[in-house]
């Protein structure tokens, strides 16, 4: 497809990330004096980014060829360095900033309700804009440099997010934790986009995407692992998914904006842009599939085990951003249903978790849902939105979930093969757990005996569960209609496909709904959800959590992921920094030291000489005279 | 007379001016010893000079001269700086300028 130069009212796209940017500039640089009305500046922001996008998106309808290109300036030019910054606005990015200032806006109203208490609401505010500015740029950046900006940008408002109550331990930790597995990704990307360079000599996406076949399969892997590498970091997959569930520390909108719906998402937009190099290198496809699929079960499994309500929906986002890195890795056959879970994902699970947080608004922060139980007489609302979020992402149909998990699912199906059996396995696998898991957090939260105290008990705890404020309710069902429709209507007569093709191409089979691997997977859906009927309603929930068997104790280690990232690389990391510090004390200190001794002990004897008496001069000198003349009849003679 | 019995001399009186200088303390005295070194040089100068006839020797005989009496012109005047400072003219006592 060709990308034209943008005219008319897409002149104007860069306005898109002006006004959060200039909102989190008011918020932050302003400091207490906006306390009064920031919360209303940092909403009005998106929202106004989210009308912008609503006319661009209708603008890009009107037209033929949907790829618009704004120069924006020269980026540094070094040399034979020249970065053309500039913004892309394509059916994908379109997308993406649909979702990210829609779903976006709905939050940041939510956030009004939900940080009503916070004496920093304020900050909170100027942070989310911060973030909605970088993901924008991220996702609208028409270059690897552009897009990598904004890729440390939506890192930077996720560590201050997840540490915005940095008086708790916890948080503090949880954001450096974060931070510093996605430097791990972040630097697999920086390595990718200096190879670009080398090998291509620009980091643009049209120049890289042209000079890619010139560069042969090696180079394309090489890039293609190194984007893996990204995006593991960012979108917490395996090997660098322990970061997720701890990031659960930060305020629940920032779980469900950032964590749930929009920035994790970023590696699969990372991979999803990168397709032309993907197609290059089916290695690196492999690769990416993999990480899919163990992803995908990985945090379906943590899912399970966890009591926290908030790092059961974390498990569960892991693995649902498995399913869409699986299909981002599946070529043609799955961009466009990754993108399309992605959206739906975005609205069903910012769903849910606003759900969770309204629960926690109401439940005085328990986030234990051993303490919940029979909430959906007090939060009506909430019950019907958090019920409606999941029937979308077990897949039920008409639900969002089923259209676009089926869609991946058959894409791993037709793959053939092998490779293609075992990933439709784990797939199908997968959506049985989800439902297992999800039906675990809905028996336990909504139905079943109150296991919580206090309200009309009046004990210790001071829980008397209420139906939120309607700035939270209002987002919480305008997310809950998109996650009932947004799957049908995007994968329905194949809108999504036509919309996108263009950009990912299209997938080369087109199948109907419930073929055979969809049945399985709904037939397993069910199965899941009996069994967790079958242990979570049939028989009361215990509030305190039972030992549980081995498989249970290690879920609700996260898999171990701690102790591993703990034993392999922090162990051994402290033994060579200990090691490091002792050679260079003993070592190369020891050197330079004995050094020193040795010229200033030979030089306080040396100095000895200088008496300051005339007559040892004078001797000195007499010695000299007299060797020099010994000296000369020694020469001649 | 041959030259041996000037050069002869001329050793003695510079072993007596070096001795002089290593020994003795009082400034004056060191001053009166180098001197006499100076002296030695010049009688050896002069002594040469006549034995092969030029007057190279003589000429430089007058520097050395010029030169000792600049030298003691600037000698003896830190000397009495020194000794108007510390009231003593033995170079034992000027001996701050050390390790």
């Amino acid at each position: 497809m060709t990308t034209l130069g943008a005219t008319g009212v897409l002149r104007e796209m860069w306005l898109l990330i002006a006004f959060p940017l200039f909102g989190a500039a008011v918020l932050l640089l302003g400091g207490r004096r906006t306390d009064k009305w920031g919360h209303l500046l940092g909403v009005l922001m998106p929202i106004a980014s989210f009308v912008y996008a609503v006319i661009a998106f209708f603008t890009l309808l009107g037209e033929t060829d949907r790829s618009r290109d704004l120069h924006m300036f020269t980026y540094i030019p070094v040399g034979g360095f020249q970065v053309n910054m500039g913004m892309l606005l394509d059916p994908l990015s379109i997308s993406f900033t649909l979702l990210i200032t829609g779903v976006g806006s709905l939050i940041h109203i939510y956030s009004i309700g939900y940080m009503s208490h916070d004496s920093d609401r304020r900050r909170f505010f100027g942070y989310l804009n911060l973030f909605v500015a970088a993901m924008l740029l991220l996702v609208l950046a028409d270059n690897y440099l552009g897009l990598y900006i904004g890729w440390e940008g939506v890192g930077l408002a996720s560590y201050l997010l997840i540490g915005f109550w940095q008086y708790k331990n916890s948080a503090a930790v949880a954001a450096k934790k974060a931070f510093i597995a996605n430097r791990v990704g972040d630097a697999g990307l920086s390595i990718a986009i200096m190879l670009m360079f080398t090998a291509f000599g620009t980091v643009s996406f049209t120049g890289v995407f042209g000079a890619a076949k010139s560069g042969g399969s090696g180079v394309a892997t090489a890039l293609g692992l190194l984007l893996l590498l990204g995006a593991c970091g960012k979108s917490a997959q395996v090997p660098l998914q322990s970061w997720l569930l701890d990031a659960m520390e930060g305020p629940t909108p920032v779980s469900a904006l950032i964590h749930a719906a929009t920035m994790v998402t970023a590696g699969v937009y990372l991979l999803v842009r990168s397709n032309p190099i993907l197609a290059l290198s089916p290695t690196a496809r492999l690769g990416i599939t993999v990480v899919g699929a163990v992803t995908l079960l990985f945090g379906a499994l943590i899912g399970c085990a966890k009591d926290d309500i908030k790092k059961a929906l974390a498990g569960s986002t892991m693995s649902q951003i498995g399913y869409m890195i699986l299909a981002a890795g599946l070529g043609p056959a799955g961009y466009v249903f990754a993108i399309a879970h992605l959206i739906a994902h975005g609205f069903f699970k910012a769903g849910l978790f606003l759900g969770a947080g309204s629960v926690m608004h109401g439940m005085d922060d328990e986030v234990n849902m051993r303490r919940y139980g029979g909430l959906r007489k007090f939060l009506p609302i909430t019950y019907v939105t958090f019920g409606l979020g999941y029937l979308a992402i077990i897949g039920v149909p008409p639900f969002s979930g089923f259209f676009t998990k089926d869609g991946i699912i058959e894409a791993a199906w037709d793959k053939g093969g092998t490779s293609g059996a075992i990933l439709a396995t784990c797939a199908i696998l997968g959506a049985a757990i989800t439902s297992f898991y999800m039906t675990r957090v809905m028996l336990m939260t909504w139905f079943g005996t109150k296991r919580w105290t206090g309200g009309t008990g009046g004990a210790d705890k001071s829980a008397h569960p209420h139906e939120s404020p309607s700035t939270m309710t209002v987002p919480m069902i305008l997310l809950a209609i998109g996650s009932v429709f947004g799957g049908g209507f995007l994968i329905v007569n194949q809108r999504f496909e036509k919309f996108l093709g263009p950009v990912t191409g299209v997938p080369p089979t087109s199948h109907g709904f419930f073929s055979v691997p969809g049945i399985i997977a709904l037939v397993l859906v069910v199965g899941g959800f009996g069994l967790a009927w079958f242990m979570y309603a049939r028989v009361p929930v215990p509030s305190e959590a039972p030992a549980g068997s081995f498989p249970v104790v290690a879920a609700r280690k996260d898999l171990y992921g701690d102790a591993i990232n703990e034993s392999v690389l922090m162990r051994p990391g402290q033994w060579l920094t200990r090691l490091s510090v002792y050679f260079d004390n003993q070592g190369i200190d020891g050197l330079v030291r004995s050094i020193a001794a040795m010229i200033g002990g030979s030089s306080g004897r040396l100095r000895k000489l200088q008496t300051g008496y005339v007559r040892s001069y004078a001797l000195y000198m007499l010695f000299g005279g007299v060797a020099m003349v010994a000296l000369l009849l020694a020469v001649r003679l | 007379m041959s030259p041996i019995h000037y050069v002869t001399l001329s050793v003695f009186l510079f072993v007596i001016g070096a001795v002089g200088v290593l020994i003795r303390r009082n400034a004056i005295i060191m001053f009166m010893c180098i001197e006499l070194m100076l002296n030695a040089c010049n009688l050896a100068f002069v002594a040469f000079a006549s034995m092969h006839g030029n007057l190279n020797g003589q000429v430089i005989a007058f520097f050395v001269m010029v030169v000792a009496a600049a030298e003691v012109v600037v000698g003896l005047a830190i000397l009495m700086a020194i000794f108007r400072a510390r009231r003593s003219a033995s170079v034992d006592d000027a001996n701050l300028l050390k390790y």
